[in-house]
């Protein structure tokens, strides 16, 4: 792969899904991209790229695009935001919800599954606390092949072992083979959605609570203003929004600020209250104050 | 639950596999715990004897006593009850998973298992924190 081969796939997926890669990330384009030239009949990484210029072939740009996004995950990934949720988020947002008795939650990275129905597994153990609430779980991602995955929530023995704690694995799950399949009524809880979040998400509503985790590090600075910008715009006045451990507001928006509390945890920042321009005092009191 | 090097954490690990031994301590070392071996349940017995662990990994198929036989055991000795157990085999089925975690296992890890499982586990169980990996 020529450097202008590099530079044309680089531009290709920072425009169809935002991904930002430096130079020293050439092997991760070369590693990924090399089994969709097979699956496609494409002798080299040169021959991808003449497609992509001169075809409008929309699986071979999907799986261009999903090839290079990254869906490591794991159920109670970090442990931290989930506990948060069970101790925190989820009482402050039954408080203020108490009238509606409705919770929505976005999820909105949520690669193939883990991550929403580790959160649909807490809301099963709050239980009668929840009874009669009206709680929605949207999940979405770039990907549609880890969205499908996610909708059938089976997992490998590797994968519900990461982060699972024994006693659910045997509460939730059903071992069909060598696999192991979530309940249905947790499945029931979950809302998969295709979405790139490089495009408008203002018909999925309002949240009381977003997980956005470890997907904007992979975003350039102007692209992350603009995504949490518009993650602002999703929570409701008293929302919160939950970023992976390497990532923040900080110097990004000034719509969100980070709590001083918890670690990876952001509200609506309050509105900035721009200091009026000073009025000129009336000519005869600088006359008094001259003297 | 601490990472202070001076209340280093101990583990004991159970396994009749040399390989599984290593690899295991190899991992466990660099969570700062101080691991012992045991080759089977009779030689983990001893172990515990001498000085109690404060997490054991512990293999369930073994010849002499397996970890089902020494979990019963140590459960009824004196202390036994304060060693987390991480039961670790290759039998994944639902059955003997239930069945570990009747005779007092913690948790349970399946084989192969690597480092990010066993330090989720430890986590799982209380003895690494969090963000300690």
């Amino acid at each position: 792969m020529t450097e202008l081969e590099f530079d044309y796939l680089r531009a290709y997926l920072k425009q169809r899904s935002g991904l930002a890669l430096t130079p020293e990330k050439r092997y991760l384009v070369e590693s990924r991209l090399t089994p969709v030239c097979r699956r496609f009949g494409l002798a080299t990484l040169r021959d991808l790229v003449g497609t992509l210029k001169v075809a409008r072939d929309s699986a071979i740009e999907k799986a261009v695009v999903e090839a290079m996004t990254t869906n490591e995950t794991f159920f109670f990934r970090d442990r931290t935001p989930f506990d948060l949720f069970r101790d925190v988020l989820l009482p402050q947002a039954m408080a203020r919800r108490a009238g509606q008795r409705r919770l929505r939650i976005w999820c909105a990275a949520a690669s193939t599954g883990q991550e929403p129905y580790s959160l649909a597994i807490l809301l099963q153990e709050a239980g009668v606390k929840l009874a009669g609430w009206q709680v929605e779980i949207v999940a979405t991602d770039l990907s549609t092949e880890v969205i499908e995955k996610g909708k059938l929530g089976l997992y490998s023995h590797f994968e519900v072992q990461r982060g699972l704690p024994v006693q659910w694995l045997l509460k939730y799950f059903t071992q069909i083979g060598e696999q192991w399949q979530i309940a249905p009524s947790l499945r029931s809880m979950v809302d998969y959605r295709p979405l790139n979040l490089l495009n408008g998400f203002e018909a999925l509503g309002t949240f009381d609570v977003i997980y956005c985790r470890n997907v904007l590090i992979y975003f350039d600075t102007p692209t992350k203003a603009d995504i949490l910008g518009r993650l602002a715009d999703r929570l409701g006045p008293e929302g919160a929004l939950l970023l992976g451990a390497a990532e923040t507001v900080i110097g990004l928006t000034d719509r969100l600020s980070p709590n001083p509390q918890h670690r990876g945890l952001y509200g609506v920042a309050a509105p900035v209250v721009r200091a009026a321009s000073p009025v000129a005092p009336p000519v005869s009191q600088l006359r008094v104050a001259a003297r | 639950m601490t990472n202070d090097p001076a209340e280093t954490r101990t583990c004991l690990v159970v396994d009749d596999s040399a390989v599984i031994r290593k690899v295991a301590r190899r991992i466990i070392e660099t969570l700062g715990f101080a691991v012992t071996e045991a080759e089977d349940g009779s030689d983990a017995l001893l172990r515990c004897a001498e000085a109690m662990p404060d997490v054991i990994l512990l293999d369930w198929n073994m010849p002499n006593v397996d970890g089902y036989a020494f979990l019963q055991a140590l459960r009824q000795r004196p202390g036994g009850t304060g060693p987390k157990i991480l039961f670790c085999t290759t039998e994944n089925d639902v059955g003997a998973i239930a069945r570990a975690l009747r005779a007092g296992a913690d948790e349970y890890i399946m084989k192969p298992f690597d480092r990010d499982i066993l330090t989720a586990k430890l986590e799982q169980v209380g003895v690494v924190q969090a963000d300690a990996a």
